[in-house]
């Protein structure tokens, strides 16, 4: 291909790719997925955008580290499923992290054509050469290093799990990962809409873990049906990961909360994507379609909350108590919620939902302004007084985040915990117990899928030095 | 954990008992807990209480009342055959102290549910008085097996073919007045059940814990589907219970949230029934001795 011969500045020249998307209104009532992603030739072309600048401040910038000018040295040559081999040496989940990171403050904006020509669309490619190489039955079983004999179980099938497991099946150990859910994936499977992530590719990955010999176990809360002691003395594991996410609901403590109507978007977003909710009668687990429904927060969790309210048919606004320039959620998924028909009712803070017969009948809230920033370094939102107004609504979603499901965490004998009840660890993703390793949500609060999969690395790495008697990551001797 | 059915049969008119095989859940298994099960690939996840378990045998056993599309659809599998999927044990266990004279009260599913809680307060040397509820004589079971571990058995029927008539409530009367002094209560059965009886036991200052049934969806605390209001806080019957304080339930906002997919539900079994109609297989009766067609 041409790539070799292009100059830095005709690199500059090509204009920066863009997936097509399903249109707005006809998405709106669907679940398919919203961008169909790049063809070859798009894909070919977008890597030649890369400069290959010498520094490769992309690769700083990903929690992983993928090789990121490699893999698009390679799309540029059309060489697709070793340029997603070439991702996979460092990332478990290419076809996932292709869709979900957000690129925008990772990778793509550290890119040294961030700021005057746009970065090059690494996430864009990243899908395209993981979906290419699925899709064309190219995927291939990388070499696993020789048994080390070693025997590691893995609580939580998320992504910061599945990296562990990944990691520590290819260097040689045997991996159990344990789910409480009867399906693999964790927030990919249960939190995740369709239209953003398909499931299928979620399976994909999962049974490409498979194949690689990791062992999957659904349907063990580990804390109820089985403890850590057991993990270790009577089933033999030499070492633990936990990873079970956040995974405690949280509300606001405002009247009304209780009544039907009401959901933690956890609910919502488990009753839609695990339990197939969107399609009932078909699946059995009902999620009604709201006529009006209100989506507190404003973050990833709330914009998927609220896509998904559409996609059933309701009129849906967004609550939030900050102003736009401070929605947590990504900037494409804001873009996209608007461009769907979400509105967006932002300086505005619920205080009392009031309902008939035990069913949500409306929401009060308080108009806001900023005032000061907080510990976040965003200003704060302060109540403007009097300042109340009513929305009439049939259902709300709860969409303010997630705090530390104690379940586990509390049978564990002297584990440390911070004062939220997140575990305590180390650099290294070690947490006070020994042999046992943490990360993800469980241990930084509800965060994204490529940090958690960042910390499932670093604790992969430090358990491989544990097991094997190397010194730990990080240390003089390493 | 696929839970393979070991025996799925009619007990009483509606009540049916099934064995799973389930030994991981057997072996961990304490009063007061309970299952997710779902019964196939489209189901929903449902709990259901622990009414037994069997360590030796790997066995756990629940009764179901057939009264929706997943309880149909449970009805109709075969020995041999397995449920989707099946989790547990969840939820605390119950808290079995010595409290001198323990008070068990079941109706509907609650008549197998408060065998472990009779054998475990009776271990633990308290005087167990069960109470067996149900709307006729014919619906009573479990009266023996509850019986070989309860020092007495009261029966009361709705319409007196039985025992006492009337209700638990009722029946608590009856042991006041002959000056039973109870120092503990526990109910598991129906909403309407647990909230009268907490009533009964409240004006008599009797110690009352609840087992609810509310509604849920991964039971491991993460949703909040089940949540409840007890004493004025939010709590979830899953982690949090599913063992309350009767006298500090909120009744109203239990049967609200009970009520929340009534429509969905019969809108779901209509949809089954018509899809496939003439489908649904004719077991007889039991109890009455009709034949199946």
């Amino acid at each position: 291909m041409g790539g070799k011969t292009l100059t830095a500045k005709e690199r500059m020249a090509i204009p920066r790719a863009k997936m097509p998307e399903q249109n707005p209104a006809a998405r709106a009532a669907n679940f398919e997925e919203v961008p169909f992603g790049l063809t070859p030739e798009q894909a070919m072309l977008e890597a030649q955008r890369c400069i290959s600048c010498r520094n490769m401040p992309c690769v700083a910038g990903c929690p992983v580290g993928v090789h990121i000018p490699e893999f698009i040295e390679l799309v540029a040559e059309g060489k697709f499923a070793e340029a997603a081999r070439e991702i996979k040496e460092t990332n478990v989940l290419p076809a996932v992290c292709g869709r979900v990171c957000p690129q925008e403050i990772q990778c793509e904006e550290a890119c040294t054509l961030w700021k005057r020509f746009g970065g090059v669309s690494i996430g864009a490619l990243e899908r395209f050469v993981a979906d290419y190489e699925r899709n064309n039955n190219l995927v291939k079983i990388p070499k696993k290093d020789s048994s080390t004999g070693k025997r590691v179980a893995v609580i939580g099938s998320g992504p910061s799990g599945l990296t562990v497991a990944g990691d520590l099946i290819l260097k040689g150990h045997e991996v159990t990962v344990y789910e409480a859910l009867h399906e693999p994936g964790g927030v990919l499977i249960y939190g995740i809409p369709e239209f953003r992530l398909p499931k299928e590719i979620v399976k994909a990955e999962v049974g490409y873990m498979e194949s690689l010999g990791v062992k999957f176990v659904m349907n063990v809360v580990v804390g109820l049906t089985m403890t850590i002691e057991e993990l270790f003395d009577e089933l033999g594991y030499d070492a633990v990961y936990i990873g079970v996410g956040a995974g405690l609901p949280r509300f606001m403590r405002i009247d009304g909360e209780d009544m039907n109507g009401v959901f933690s978007a956890n609910e919502y977003l488990t009753r839609s994507n695990l339990m197939k909710g969107y399609l009932f009668p078909e699946y059995d687990s009902p999620l009604p379609p709201g006529r009006r429904v209100c989506v507190v927060g404003g973050g990833n969790v709330a914009m998927d909350s609220a896509r998904t309210a559409k996609r059933l048919g309701a009129d849906v606004t967004i609550v939030y108590r900050r102003a736009r320039e401070q929605l947590p959620a990504r900037s494409e998924e804001v873009h996209h919620a608007e461009e769907e028909g979400i509105e967006f009712k932002l300086l505005s803070n619920p205080v009392k939902l009031f309902g008939e017969n035990g069913r949500v009948t409306g929401m009060e809230c308080i108009r806001m302004e900023l005032g000061e920033p907080d510990d976040s370094g965003r200003r704060r939102p302060i109540p403007i007084e009097g300042a109340f107004f009513k929305i009439e609504c049939d259902q709300v979603i709860m969409a303010i985040g997630s705090g530390a499901n104690p379940v586990l965490t509390k049978t564990i004998k002297d584990l440390e915990l911070n004062r939220w009840g997140y575990i305590e660890v180390d650099k290294n993703n070690r947490t006070n117990v020994p042999m046992v390793w943490a990360g993800g949500d469980i241990v930084t609060g509800a965060a994204t899928v490529i940090l958690a999969m960042g910390a499932g690395r670093i604790a992969a790495n430090s358990m491989h030095a544990e097991l094997m008697g190397l010194p730990q990551p990080g240390t003089e001797e390493s | 954990m696929k839970g393979t059915i070991v025996i799925n049969e009619h007990v009483v008119p509606n009540v049916r008992r099934l064995v799973l095989e389930a030994p991981v859940i057997a072996r961990r298994a304490k009063p007061g807990q309970f299952v997710i099960l779902i019964p196939d690939a489209e189901g929903e996840r449902i709990p259901f209480t622990l009414s037994d378990w069997d360590a030796s045998e790997g066995t756990i056993t629940i009764f179901y009342l057939e009264a929706g599309v997943s309880t149909m659809k449970l009805t109709r599998l075969k020995p041999g055959e397995a449920v989707y999927t099946l989790v547990g044990p969840l939820g605390k266990p119950t808290e079995i102290e010595k409290f001198g004279t323990v008070l068990l009260g079941g109706g509907c599913y609650g008549l197998g549910g408060i065998y472990p809680l009779a054998r475990a307060f009776k271990e633990k040397g308290n005087k167990v008085i069960a109470l067996l509820e149900a709307r006729t004589s014919y619906l009573i079971y479990n009266e023996d097996k509850i019986g070989e571990v309860a020092d007495e058995v009261i029966i009361a029927t709705a319409d007196g073919s039985r025992g006492v008539r009337g209700h638990v409530w009722e029946s608590i009367k009856i042991l006041e007045e002959r000056g039973e002094k109870i120092d503990h209560a526990h109910f598991v059965g129906c909403t309407y059940m647990m909230m009268t009886s907490s009533r009964a036991t409240e004006q008599a200052g009797i110690p009352t814990i609840v087992s609810l049934n509310s509604l849920m969806v991964d039971g491991t605390g993460m949703c909040g589907c089940c949540r409840v209001l007890v004493g004025g806080e939010t709590k979830f019957s899953c982690v949090d219970g599913p063992d309350f304080d009767g006298h500090l339930v909120d009744w109203d906002n239990v049967f609200a949230r009970a009520g929340a997919y009534v429509g969905e539900e019969n809108l779901a079994y209509q949809f089954h029934q018509s899809r496939d109609d003439g489908a649904i297989k004719d077991d007889g009766c039991k109890n009455c001795g009709k034949e199946a067609v």
